[in-house]
């Protein structure tokens, strides 16, 4: 593994001036590989345009025709694809003002940040350490982070759930926040080790010549050169504890720790078959999870460009 | 002495390393590992929610449930209990196909989006968007699509077919979980792909062209050998990650109709929390389904790294 890691960063010499290896060199390599070899027919790029066109309706589809129907308000409309009469906000703000929306919005809010933070922070040290130093137990640590992501995780939620209780950690955002990390730092970690590998050595080095500790060369020089690698496992953490569904039902139990999974459960049976609020929820839920996706989609291909492909 | 020095000296050389691996180390072994430990032991007897010791009030019960040895794994491989291996040959028809059409449309897109072409940001925005989606809400959008009165149908009638109960029958409900997997999943291998197409050296590319070879010789030659760490890499994450998809299976059709969609780990969990909850057995369906992944991992590394000495 290590030797394919080595041979790798080895075949890329372009790499070695990645200094300021931010979203701006990252696209410019994007645009460059990229330029029009030969010219194309006007056939073909039709072909290519069509291909692309069906592909993003599919893709767009099914979240589009949720927030039309979410906009129908009529009694039983949503069950009507062809009507479109009756279109307003009422299931909007019916949600907001008649259910407890607001207190697991926030909640979840809490519980997403708490896990990008402290997921993207220690997944950073590992990955870096695992990057960087031949400690032994680094091969034990690399299979670890594989491993972890083999685990059946449903059906450990019971034994979870006893050591939670026993550390008082049951009906707390803390430790909700804590169980969603096992879930996001293995490919995390993984992936940013696979980051940090393309950011060149000598980097290191010269923190080390400037009299840096280690910790403070990646913290000073090699963490802000990530940035594409980071912007893509925040985002990984960020949804991974925003549309979590299993251990916020087992963990939370009280109305006022309820996350937005759990709460909109207890919505279900409270207004039953009432699709229409449940598609006003549902867009409502997405719209972060969509910010976030703004905020960092332009890093997502930099930032993948190195990490996926190793491990 | 000598080797209280030998301690000491490696210390120093390695604690950086340590102390960096561990939050992440620490925290898995607590989390997973003891969990995972205790449900081991657990598979090893006839531990039911009847006889599991629990608190009732202030009263205390203590666990009763006795060692069966290795009867639940007996129970489960000798076929038995009368789901696993059918429930195991769905699973792997379930990984397979997902995993294949994620590796192909995600490879077909962003050879396509690599391409200079206008629009681009605008397609990859559209095309990545089903990532961004939390997972229960792209099920419950599905849902709304596949429902009787869905869209789906309403096209059907439209046409004057009839309409299809999707999710009520075993074949059409196995092909609708198949396609909101297959939505969910392009996105994260496009985007891989399009990181690892740029890690391709142009000038591959001219020299092929150089020496006259087609687009698809070009493809094949120059494109897929570039992209095979990636490759490797999502195909193995890809599998071990369809193989315990746990949300898409149980928010869509909760394993319906009668089980059968239901894949090892939503069975597994179906034992441990449906009806009388069987922990023993489903901590043995547990251990079943991480040997077999790491089986399955531990050969397909053995194997990639043998291609990656003779090519």
């Amino acid at each position: 593994m290590s030797a394919a890691t080595e041979s790798v960063q080895s075949a890329e010499p372009g790499r070695a001036g990645r200094a300021n290896a931010d979203a701006a060199s990252g696209k410019a390599r994007y645009s460059r590989s990229t330029a029009s070899r030969t010219r194309r027919s006007p056939l073909a790029s039709i072909a290519i345009h069509a291909t692309l066109i069906a592909a993003s309706f599919i893709a767009v589809f099914p979240i589009a025709w949720v927030a039309l129907t979410s906009l129908k308000t009529k009694d039983g409309q949503w069950a009507h694809p062809g009507d479109f009469s009756h279109l307003n906000f009422g299931n909007y703000s019916k949600v907001l003002s008649d259910t407890d929306f607001v207190t697991w919005f926030r909640n979840s809010l809490i519980v997403s940040l708490g896990t990008t933070v402290l997921a993207v922070f220690i997944a950073a040290t590992c990955g870096y350490a695992v990057s960087r130093m031949r400690f032994p137990g680094f091969r034990a640590t690399m299979w670890l982070l594989l491993v972890v992501q083999m685990f059946p995780i449903a059906v450990l939620i019971v034994p979870l759930y006893n050591i939670m209780s026993k550390l008082h950690l049951v009906n707390s955002f803390a430790g909700l926040v804590l169980v969603y990390c096992t879930t996001a730092v293995p490919y995390c970690a993984w992936m940013l080790k696979g980051y940090f590998d393309t950011i060149p050595i000598d980097i290191d080095e010269a923190g080390k010549v400037d009299g840096l500790s280690p910790f403070g060369t990646f913290w000073r020089l090699v963490l802000p050169l990530a940035r594409p690698g980071l912007a893509v496992v925040a985002f990984y953490s960020f949804l991974t504890a925003w549309a979590e569904v299993a251990f916020a039902n087992t963990f939370m139990q009280s109305t006022d720790k309820y996350t937005l999974a759990v709460g909109l459960r207890t919505f279900v049976s409270q207004f039953k078959s009432e699709w229409g609020l449940m598609t006003a929820a549902s867009v409502m839920i997405a719209i972060p999870a969509g910010v976030m996706f703004l905020l960092v989609q332009r890093n997502l291909v930099a930032g993948l460009t190195s990490g996926s492909a190793k491990g | 002495m000598r080797v209280l020095r030998g301690v000491r000296r490696s210390f120093d050389k390695y604690w950086y390393g340590w102390a960096m691996a561990a939050p992440v180390v620490l925290v898995m072994l607590v989390l997973v590992g003891y969990p995972f430990v205790w449900g081991a032991y657990l598979s090893t007897t006839n531990a039911d929610e009847s006889n599991i010791g629990h608190d009732i009030g202030v009263n205390h019960i203590p666990p009763s449930y006795k060692s069966v040895g290795l009867h639940n794994y007996w129970d489960i491989l000798s076929g038995n209990d009368g789901h696993f291996y059918s429930t195991l040959t769905w699973t792997l028809i379930w990984t397979f196909v997902n995993v294949f059409f994620h590796i192909t449309i995600g490879l077909g897109l962003a050879v396509l989006l690599n391409r200079k072409i206008r629009f681009r940001g605008g397609y990859r925005l559209m095309l990545i968007l089903p990532w961004a989606v939390p997972g229960f809400v792209a099920a419950f959008a599905w849902r709304l699509l596949y429902n009787d009165n869905g869209v789906f149908n309403s096209t059907l009638k439209f046409f004057g077919m009839h309409g299809v109960q999707w999710l009520a029958q075993p074949t059409s409900a196995k092909i609708a979980v198949i396609a909101v997997n297959v939505w969910m999943g392009v996105p994260f291998m496009m985007v891989s792909f399009l990181g690892g197409l740029q890690t391709i050296p142009r000038e591959l590319y001219e020299a092929a062209e150089m020496d006259g070879a087609t687009a698809w010789q070009r493809f094949r030659m120059v494109t897929l050998p570039g992209l095979r760490p990636v490759m490797m890499t999502v195909t193995l994450l890809g599998v071990i990650w369809t193989f315990n998809k746990f949300d898409v299976i149980f928010l869509v059709t909760e394993g319906g109709p009668a089980g059968t969609t239901d894949i090892l780990v939503t069975h597994a969990y179906q034992i441990a929390f449906a009806n009388i909850r069987q922990y023993a057995e489903a901590a043995s369906y547990g251990v079943v389904i991480l040997s077999m992944l790491l089986v399955f991992a531990t050969v397909y590394r053995r194997s990639q790294a043998k291609l990656e000495v003779q090519a």
